[in-house]
């Protein structure tokens, strides 16, 4: 459904994506996984016609982004990362004047609005000003809208940034619920890893490079198993006998001792007996995109704090 | 197909916000209602002006700042409808409608439309005050008004369109208010005849679009005696100014 063949995007000195190759397949959720500024949003333009890329070729639907830009924006259906709404004009009014621009026939289109404003749970609210509708609901009108000249690709730049767990979920659950009544192609980009595990691959994207593209049980396979946390009141005496007893290399990390092992739950038991000095804590968890992350770039990716961006655009969103 | 539905669409949306902003309507006919009467009474007594004819014979001021007043509201409402396109891109509205399957063309010409719609209906309001001024119009005046005043609404939305893509910020608008349209208004014979003029001065109001507009304008509903151009001059200038305006535009978007 899409193609990417060695895409580089370049602002003068800055290369926001340097060399991107994957495919899409129909049906698909397809996600884009890496922390703000990694180069999801440029791909994602670019995938939209909004920007063009520097160098090398995409395509969706068939159609070249570069060249066949018209119909390549007939086929999707966006949901930017910032609202896009008309504030002034209501529910309605804003999913009339999205079928008029894409050409949905008048005929289908009160039946298309009916249908994805049930969708998304905004029936009742279809005649209200959409300023003043919560950034949630504004989300989900959003998010209608997209669905509503039936693209064949859906585009969610962070669909769910700045919104509270609940509605998260909520949107999740639209997200697939979507994916089997239409069959339709999701890409989206995100950098709570939680979220990310809903796809059907993930790219992990980092300084406009894709540095691993899998399921997300392979990717977590990467890590090697599960992951046991510990801390002991001699963390170097700890590390040797783990090394010296199991033949595993754990590593210390903010003053704790983290392992990975392929049978957590077999070897915690094992695990204490050998260890002499006394362990304060310990901990057994499988492992999250977080520690894929981790192992492949070295660095964390802030999952839980929002950066100072993230939380203002949330400011904005709520206040609008 | 595809291109006129969306300039319909366009154009439909500018007249829905219109219709929704009751503040703005007000305060936008607020502004034509304090100039009329405030200056057409007071600065007229005060000072005892009236207008001589060519032909000879006077006119009162007040009349003679009226078709004035329709044009400062067009300009006005012109230019502050085009510039909204400024907000749009502030609040991603703009974007919605950039990644549609449709010609960017059609976006300008959608805008340009539904901007100088609102200015018309805007003018068409204050011409409703006529009677109130002792202006009696005929049916037939009325008939060539709206087609004239339509005509400078759209040459006027155009340009603010060509102004409202090169702006980056609404912190611009300011500047764009005070060194464009302020000068327009003041220097378009509105307030006062453009004859006598020092040579600079006079300078600028020729190359004022909305100088011959006013003209027009004046000329239709005052009698050719007070314009200073015929009336198929004045269209002249303003259709071939809104066909420039116009193309910047269109092209414009085209290259955004």
């Amino acid at each position: 459904m899409i193609e990417v063949r060695d895409i580089y995007k370049t602002y003068g000195d800055i290369e926001a994506v340097r060399g991107v190759d994957f495919t899409v397949h129909a049906g698909e959720i397809f996600g884009f996984l890496g922390p703000n500024g990694a180069g999801k949003t440029t791909m994602i333009n670019i995938l939209c016609t909004l920007i063009k890329p520097t160098s090398g070729f995409a395509s969706l639907a068939g159609h070249n982004v570069v060249t066949d830009a018209e119909k390549v924006r007939s086929s999707i259906g966006i949901v930017f990362q910032d609202p896009s709404l008309d504030e002034r004009l209501t529910a309605h009014e804003n999913l009339e004047f999205h079928g008029m621009i894409y050409g949905v026939p008048k005929v289908d289109r009160r039946g298309r609005i009916s249908n994805v404003l049930k969708m998304v749970e905004l029936w009742d609210r279809r005649n209200d000003i959409v300023k003043t509708f919560s950034g949630g609901m504004k989300r989900r009108l959003e998010i209608a809208r997209g669905l509503m000249h039936n693209p064949r690709v859906l585009f969610l730049d962070e669909p769910t940034l700045g919104l509270d767990p609940q509605t998260r979920n909520r949107i999740w659950e639209y997200i697939r619920d979507l994916r089997q009544r239409e069959n339709i192609t999701i890409f989206l980009t995100t950098h709570y890893m939680d979220e990310a595990e809903n796809c059907d691959r993930i790219a992990i994207i980092d300084n406009g490079k894709i540095i691993s593209l899998d399921t997300p049980a392979k990717l977590k396979s990467m890590v090697g198993g599960d992951v046991i946390t510990l801390s002991t009141s001699d963390n170097k005496v700890a590390i040797e006998e783990i090394k010296k007893s199991h033949s595993i290399e754990a590593l210390e990390q903010d003053s704790k001792i983290v392992l990975e092992v392929p049978d957590g739950e077999g070897f915690l038991a094992k695990l204490v007996h050998s260890i002499s000095v006394s362990i304060d804590s310990i901990s057994l968890r499988r492992p999250t995109l977080d520690d894929v992350f981790l192992k492949l770039t070295g660095r964390k990716m802030r999952e839980e704090t929002m950066g100072a961006l993230d939380s203002f655009k949330a400011h904005v969103r709520r206040r609008r | 197909m595809n291109n006129l539905r969306a300039i319909y669409s366009i154009w439909l949306r500018d007249l829905i916000r219109y219709r929704r902003d009751k503040y703005r309507l007000i305060s936008s006919l607020a502004q034509p209602a304090l100039f009329l009467f405030v200056f057409g009474n007071g600065l007229a007594r005060g000072l005892a002006i009236d207008i001589q004819r060519t032909g000879g014979g006077s006119e009162s001021y007040v009349s003679f700042i009226f078709p004035g007043i329709i044009g400062m509201t067009l300009l006005f409402t012109s230019v502050f409808t085009a510039v909204s396109i400024v907000w749009d891109r502030e609040f991603g509205f703009l974007k919605e409608v950039m990644v549609a399957p449709i010609s960017r063309w059609s976006i300008a010409v959608g805008k340009a439309l539904g901007g100088s719609t609102v200015a018309l209906i805007q003018g068409v309001i204050v011409l409703l005050l006529a009677p109130f001024l002792g202006l009696q119009l005929s049916f037939l005046t009325l008939f060539a008004l709206i087609p004239l005043m339509y005509l400078i609404s759209i040459s006027l939305t155009s340009m603010g369109i060509v102004i409202a893509v090169k702006m980056e910020t609404m912190e611009g608008f300011q500047m764009v208010l005070n060194f464009l349209v302020m000068p327009i208004f003041v220097l378009s014979g509105a307030m006062f005849p453009l004859s006598n003029l020092p040579g600079w001065l006079h300078f600028l109001t020729r190359i004022n679009p909305l100088s011959y507009g006013v003209d027009a304008l004046r000329g239709l509903m005052l009698g050719p005696s007070v314009a200073e151009f015929s009336l198929g001059f004045d269209v002249a200038i303003l259709s071939v100014f809104a066909v420039i305006m116009m193309f910047f535009a269109v092209f414009l978007f085209n290259r955004s």
